[in-house]
C-alpha cells in the first residue's frame, strides 16, 4: 500500500468522524451481544469446572427407580467411603394451617449429603438442624405462596413434619427445575414407608465421598456395566461437569446465535451508510484518479477509514458487552447451577470484536468495491456521479464470504449442525424477503406512482426512491424488528394456548393418581361426596420390555449391529380396557379391547415408539412385570395426540388381560373453581394421604412461569436486534438528513409551508413503517406456522389484537424517530444549504 | 519557453460512442489533431459539441470508441486505467470549473496531493510557494468551503502546476467565477503556464478566453469545424510577442 493512502485517509474523514462513528454506532450492539455472551459463556466454564465437585455434591452417586437389591447393597458396601442416602418421590404435602395442599418432590436425606457445597437455608443452621429435629426445609417461592410460616406444620404420608426453614439453594436443583415441582427435605428415617409401595415411583440415590486421592471415576468404571444390568445408573464429578458444560455451552451458545442477527443486522447498516458516504466522495475519488491514484490505492482510503471506524466501534461494543456481561448472570440466575462470578474473558473479547470487525468490514466491501468503477472523468462531469452498480467478480465472492461467514459461524455457534443451517437459511430468507419486498416497494412506486392523490402523498411516496435513498435499509431494520416481536408473540401464544385449550371445555382438570387398588372406591366416594363426577378411573401397570421380536432388550444391547432406543430402555406405565379414548386414532390394524387368556396378549402400541422399538402389525413383545414375562403381539398402531391433558399411553392392553398384575390407578374430575379444587383435594389427601393430584391450573401457573423466564431471556436477546434496529433506523435518517434539508429548502423556496413539509416525510415513514412492518408480520405469521406445526405439532395462534398493536407501535416509532431526527430541516436557511458542500 | 520539445499531445480519427438508451450517440467523430510541447490551445464550440469529451480523452480519464490518443509519447489505448493514472501523475495537470477541491483537505494540502501521489513526502514548502505565488500566502490552512470561488480556483491553479506538468487541461476554468476575479484566474494560468512551460489545452465558451491562446479548435456537432491560430490576445496581452499559428489538420 502506498504512503500516501493512510496520509490521505486519516487527513479525508476530518469533518466526517462523526459521520463515521454513526455508521459503525449501529455494529456496536452487534459486537457488545457475542462479547458478552461468549465472556459470560467462558465464565461459566471456569465456575463449572472450579465447582464441579459441589454440583454432583458428592465423589460419586449411584441411583436407580427402584430400591437396590442385594447385589447392589454389596457393591455400595464395597465402594466405601463416607456415604449418605436419599430416597426421593412426588407427593402431596398438606398444610393444616391454611388447610392447602400441593404437588412436591419430597427428598428425604441422610446427614453428610451434600458432602461438597451447601444446603443454603433460612434461617442457616436450619439446613442442619432439621435432620436432628426431624423437621422440614421447604422451597422458599412454595412457602410465599402458600403463606407458610417457619414452625407451621406439614403433612407428607401420614408424617407430620414441622417446618424449620425454607430452601434457598441447594445442589444438582436450579430455581427453573424448583419451579416445576418444589422440593421439601425432611430426613430419611422419618418418611412415610407406606408411600414407597409397589408401583409407585421413587428414586433411591447414595452419594459417596472419598479420600482425596482416590479417584472416583477408576472405581466405579468396572462396575458400570453390572450396575446397569440392575439398572442403576452412576454420576461422577467429571460426568456431572461434563453434562453441565454441554447443556450450558448449548444455551449461551445459542444466546450467542440470537446476538449474532443484531451484528448481520448492524453491518447492513454499516453497509449502507459506508454506500452512501462513498457515493458523496465520488468527486474527491475522480480528482485522485485524474491526479494518478491508482484504483486499488482509492479503494484502499476508504477500507482504512472504515477499518478504523470499525475498530473503534468494535472497541466500544467490547465495552458496552462486558458491562452487559454483568447483567446475564442475573437473567439467567434461574438456569444456573453455579454462581458465576464476573471476569473479563479477553479471549472472548477478541473473539466477538474480531467477528464483529470481520463481518462489518465483509459487508462495508460491498459498497466499497464499486469505487473501483468511479470514472476520473466524473471529476469533469458532475452529471457521472454515482457510481457504478456493476457486480463483478468480486462482488460475488465478496456476498460468497459473507454467506460462508456466517453460515460457518452459525453452524460451529449453534448446538447443532441442523440448528446453525436453518438459523442461516431462515436469516438468509428474511433478509432476502425484507430486500425483495423494499425493492419491489420502490420499482412499484417508480413506475406506477399513485396519481390521484395530493401532492404531498405524492412527493412523500416519491422520497422512497430518490437517489441515495434509505428505503432498503429502514426496511430492513423496521422489518426484521417486527418480525422478531411478532414471532416470538405467536410462538408463545400458540404455547400458552396448547396448555390452556387442554383443560377447556368440558375436560377433566384435576388429576388424583397413585391410587392403590384398594383405595379406588373410597377416592371415588370422597370425589363424588365433594358433588364431582369422576369422568375416568384408569388402572396403570408399570412394565419393561423383555424382548422384542425374539431378541431380548439385554442381547439387543450387546449385540453392536443391533440398535436399541429409549424405547427399549424405559419403564412403560401401560393401561388396560376395552376401547380407545378420543384422543387416539387407529393407523394400522384393528384394535382389540377383550382377551380370553389363549395365546399372547393382543396389544395396541403408540406409533412413535412403534417406529422407535421397530415393530409393526403382527409383531411380538414379551414384557417384563416384576420379574414376570408377559408375551403379547401388536395387533393395532394408535396414532395419539399428546396434548390432550388426559391419560395417554405408549401401549394399551385389553380387558382382561392385566387384571392380576400390581396397578395403581388414576382418576380425573373437573372443578370449576380454585375452593372447589382445593376442597377435593384436601378431603382425599387427609382421607388418602398417599394419593396426589395434579391441578391443571397450577400446571398452566408452571408452565407460565418457565415459559416467562424463557421468554425473559429470549426477549432479552432479541432485544439487541431491536435496538440496533433502531440505531440503523436513526442512521439512515440521519444520512438521508442532507438531502431533505435540500428538498425542504426547495419546497420553502416553491412556497411550501412547514406543515406541508412535515407532511411529506410523514407520508414517507408511514409508507415505509406499514409496508415494513406489514412484511415483518407476513415473515413472522410464516415463521410461527412452521414453529407451530413442527415444533409445537400444533394449530398456530393470531393474536389479532396484539399484533395490531405491534403494527401500531412500529408506526409510532418511525415516526417519532423520523421527524426527530429530521428536526430543524425546515429551519435551515436556503443560502446556508445553497453554499454548503456536501 | 517550451518545457517539451515536440508534439505532446497526438489525437488520431477519434471516435466516441454512448448508448443512449437502445440508440448509439455519437459524441466524437473522427477528430484529429496534434498540439506541440509549449502550445496554448482552445477547443471551443457550442453546448454538446464534444469538447469536455475531448478533454476527457486526450487527458486519458476515457478511452474512445476508436481511434488514438498519444500524449507525451504514451499511447493512451495500450494502457490499462491504472498505467494512464500514472502518465497523468506525471505528465498532467487539471484546472476544473467546478474547482475539484477536496473539502476535506487544507488548501496547503489541496496542492500537496498531486504530489503525495507519486510518493513525494517533502512536498510541503514547494506547495507552500506556489499557493504563495497565487496570492494565498496567509489563506494555507484554511479548508476550501473557507475560501471564495476565486480563491479555491487559484488553489486549483497551484494544486495542477506543482507536478511541473508537460501539459495542463483546462475544462472552463473561469466558468464559475465573475468577470473580474475569472480575469485574475486566466491571468494567473498564462502566467505559470509561461513560466513552467507548460503546454496547454483549455476548453471554454468564452472566445475572449479562447483568442488569448496560439490556437482555437473549433467543435460542432462532434467534429472538428476549424482549426486555426488565435488571434494572439494572449500574447499582447502578456506581451510575449506573437506565436505561430499551427497549420490545419489535414485531416
Amino acid at each position: 500500500m502506498e504512503g500516501w493512502v493512510w496520509r490521505f485517509a486519516r487527513r479525508d474523514t476530518r469533518g466526517n468522524r462523526g459521520r463515521l462513528a454513526l455508521f459503525v454506532s449501529s455494529m456496536v450492539l452487534g459486537v457488545a451481544a457475542l462479547v458478552s455472551i461468549n465472556s459470560f459463556g467462558d465464565n461459566l466454564r471456569a465456575a463449572i469446572d472450579e465447582e464441579a465437585k459441589t454440583l454432583l455434591g458428592a465423589d460419586l452417586s449411584l441411583e436407580s427407580g427402584a430400591p437396590f437389591n442385594d447385589r447392589v447393597e454389596a457393591i455400595v458396601d464395597s465402594l466405601g467411603g463416607i456415604q449418605s442416602r436419599r430416597t426421593s418421590f412426588a407427593s402431596m404435602a398438606y398444610f393444616p394451617r391454611t388447610e392447602s395442599s400441593r404437588l412436591v418432590t419430597v427428598r428425604g436425606n441422610e446427614p453428610g449429603f451434600p458432602f461438597y457445597g451447601a444446603v443454603e437455608t433460612d434461617p442457616p443452621e436450619a439446613a442442619q438442624t432439621y435432620l436432628k429435629t426431624g423437621g422440614a426445609l421447604i422451597d422458599g417461592t412454595l412457602m410465599q405462596q402458600f403463606d407458610i410460616a417457619i414452625g407451621d406444620s406439614m403433612r407428607i404420608g401420614s408424617v407430620t413434619y414441622r417446618v424449620e426453614g425454607r430452601l434457598l439453594q441447594t445442589p444438582r436443583e436450579s430455581a427453573a427445575v424448583m419451579l416445576f415441582s418444589p422440593r421439601v427435605y425432611v430426613p430419611l428415617s422419618r418418611l412415610d414407608a407406606s408411600l414407597l409401595s409397589a408401583g409407585s415411583r421413587a428414586d433411591y440415590e447414595v452419594y459417596f465421598k472419598f479420600e482425596d486421592t482416590r479417584d472416583a471415576d477408576a472405581a466405579i468404571d468396572p462396575l458400570r456395566d453390572e450396575l446397569r444390568e440392575y439398572r442403576v445408573g452412576a454420576d461422577t464429578v467429571k460426568e456431572e461437569r461434563e453434562n453441565w458444560d454441554e447443556a450450558l455451552t448449548n444455551l449461551y451458545r445459542f444466546l450467542g446465535l440470537v446476538g449474532f442477527t443484531a451484528l448481520l443486522l448492524g453491518s447492513l447498516g454499516v453497509a449502507s451508510a459506508v454506500s452512501v458516504y462513498v457515493r458523496q466522495r465520488v468527486h474527491t475519488i475522480a480528482l485522485l484518479r485524474c491526479y494518478g491514484a491508482s484504483t486499488a490505492s482509492t479503494v484502499w482510503v476508504y477500507v482504512l477509514q472504515t477499518g478504523v471506524m470499525g475498530l473503534f466501534g468494535a472497541g466500544v461494543g467490547s465495552a458496552v458487552g462486558i458491562g452487559i456481561q454483568t447483567l446475564i448472570p442475573r437473567i439467567l440466575a434461574d438456569f444456573l447451577p453455579v454462581d458465576v462470578a464476573f471476569s473479563i474473558s479477553w479471549p472472548a473479547v477478541f473473539m466477538g470484536s474480531g467477528i464483529g470487525l470481520g463481518v462489518t468490514l465483509l459487508f462495508a466491501l460491498l459498497p466499497l468495491l464499486s469505487l473501483r468503477e468511479v470514472s476520473p472523468l466524473s471529476a469533469l462531469r458532475s452529471g457521472i456521479g454515482s457510481t457504478s452498480h456493476k457486480r463483478g467478480l468480486a462482488w460475488w465472492l465478496t456476498v460468497g464470504l459473507i454467506g460462508l461467514g456466517t453460515t460457518g459461524f452459525a453452524v460451529v455457534q449453534a448446538p447443532t449442525l441442523t440448528m446453525g443451517l436453518a438459523y442461516a437459511g431462515g436469516i438468509l430468507v428474511v433478509f432476502l424477503l425484507l430486500a425483495a419486498t423494499a425493492r419491489i416497494l420502490v420499482l412499484v412506486m417508480l413506475r406506477r406512482p399513485p396519481q390521484q392523490v395530493s401532492y404531498t402523498i405524492k412527493q412523500g411516496i416519491a422520497n422512497l426512491h430518490r437517489p441515495n435513498n434509505q428505503t432498503l435499509t429502514m426496511m430492513l431494520a423496521l422489518g426484521l424488528g417486527t418480525f422478531l416481536v411478532t414471532t416470538m408473540l405467536v410462538s408463545e401464544r400458540t404455547l400458552v394456548s396448547q396448555v390452556s385449550l387442554a383443560g377447556s371445555g368440558e375436560r377433566p382438570n384435576l388429576i388424583f393418581y397413585d391410587i392403590q387398588p384398594d383405595q379406588v372406591a373410597p377416592v371415588r366416594a370422597t370425589i363424588e361426596g365433594e358433588g364431582l363426577a369422576v369422568m375416568d378411573a384408569v388402572p396403570i401397570v408399570t412394565m419393561r420390555i423383555h424382548s422384542v421380536k425374539g431378541h431380548t432388550v439385554a442381547s439387543m444391547r450387546e449385540d453392536s449391529t443391533m440398535r436399541t432406543t429409549w424405547a427399549h430402555r424405559r419403564e412403560y406405565r401401560s393401561t388396560f380396557r376395552g376401547s380407545l379414548t378420543d384422543s387416539e386414532t387407529v393407523v394400522e390394524g384393528a384394535f382389540t379391547g377383550s382377551y380370553d387368556g389363549v395365546g399372547p396378549i393382543p396389544i395396541s402400541m403408540e406409533a412413535e415408539v412403534a417406529r422407535e422399538l421397530d415393530v409393526a402389525v403382527g409383531d411380538p413383545v414379551v414384557w417384563d412385570i416384576q420379574g414376570i414375562e408377559l408375551p403379547s403381539v401388536v395387533t393395532s398402531i394408535r396414532e395419539v395426540d399428546w396434548r390432550r391433558m388426559q391419560t395417554n399411553f405408549f401401549a394399551v392392553f385389553p380387558e382382561g388381560s392385566l387384571d392380576r398384575a400390581p396397578a395403581w390407578y388414576v382418576m380425573m374430575t373437573r372443578v370449576d373453581s380454585e375452593e372447589a379444587s382445593a376442597r377435593v383435594q384436601r378431603s382425599v389427601v387427609r382421607a388418602q394421604p398417599n394419593v396426589s393430584s395434579i391441578d391443571l391450573a397450577l400446571v398452566l401457573e408452571v408452565f407460565d412461569a418457565i415459559f416467562s423466564r424463557i421468554a425473559f431471556v429470549a426477549r432479552f436477546m432479541a432485544l439487541f436486534s431491536i435496538l440496533t434496529g433502531l440505531v440503523v433506523l436513526a442512521g439512515a435518517v440521519l444520512i438521508s438528513r442532507f438531502q431533505r434539508i435540500e428538498e425542504s429548502v426547495l419546497l420553502k423556496t416553491l412556497g411550501a409551508s412547514r406543515r406541508t413539509v412535515v407532511r411529506i416525510m410523514s407520508v414517507e415513514y408511514l409508507v415505509l413503517g406499514i409496508v415494513a412492518s406489514l412484511t415483518g408480520i407476513v415473515l413472522a405469521l410464516g415463521a410461527g406456522w412452521l414453529i407451530s406445526y413442527f415444533v409445537f405439532e400444533a394449530d398456530m395462534v393470531v393474536p389479532g389484537g396484539s399484533i395490531l398493536l405491534i403494527m401500531g407501535s412500529v408506526l409510532v416509532l418511525t415516526l417519532g424517530i423520523g421527524h426527530v431526527n429530521s428536526r430543524g430541516v425546515y429551519d435551515r436557511s436556503a443560502l446556508d444549504v445553497l453554499r454548503s458542500e456536501v | 519557453m517550451t518545457k517539451a520539445a515536440g508534439v505532446v499531445l497526438d489525437v488520431v480519427d477519434l471516435t466516441k460512442t454512448y448508448r443512449s438508451g437502445e440508440r448509439p450517440l455519437t459524441v466524437l467523430d473522427g477528430v484529429r489533431f496534434s498540439i506541440q510541447g509549449g502550445d496554448t490551445c482552445a477547443i471551443v464550440g457550442p453546448s454538446g459539441s464534444g469538447k469536455t469529451t475531448l478533454l476527457g480523452l486526450c487527458a486519458g480519464l476515457d478511452a474512445p470508441t476508436e481511434g488514438s490518443v498519444t500524449l507525451c509519447s504514451h499511447d493512451l489505448g495500450s494502457l490499462t486505467e491504472d498505467e494512464r493514472a500514472t502518465v497523468r501523475n506525471k505528465h498532467v495537470g487539471f484546472v476544473f470549473q467546478s474547482f475539484r477541491l477536496i473539502p476535506t483537505l487544507t488548501a496547503l494540502e489541496n496542492v500537496m496531493v498531486p504530489a503525495e501521489l507519486q510518493g513525494r513526502n517533502d512536498v510541503r514548502e514547494e506547495a507552500a510557494t506556489l499557493l504563495t505565488e497565487v496570492g494565498l500566502g496567509d489563506r494555507m490552512n484554511h479548508f476550501p468551503s473557507q475560501l471564495s470561488g476565486g480563491e479555491q480556483q487559484r488553489v486549483a491553479l497551484a494544486r495542477a502546476f506543482i507536478n511541473k506538468p508537460d501539459i495542463l487541461f483546462a475544462d472552463e476554468p473561469t466558468g464559475n467565477l465573475d468577470a473580474e476575479t475569472g480575469s485574475h484566474i486566466v491571468d494567473l494560468l498564462f502566467t505559470l503556464n509561461k513560466v513552467a512551460g507548460t503546454t496547454l489545452v483549455l476548453v471554454t465558451h468564452d472566445l475572449d478566453l479562447a483568442n488569448m491562446t496560439d490556437r482555437i479548435i473549433r467543435l460542432h456537432g462532434g467534429r472538428v469545424v476549424s482549426d486555426s491560430a488565435s488571434t494572439g490576445q494572449a500574447a499582447d496581452r502578456m506581451g510575449l510577442g506573437s506565436v505561430q499559428p499551427d497549420t490545419l489538420d489535414e485531416a
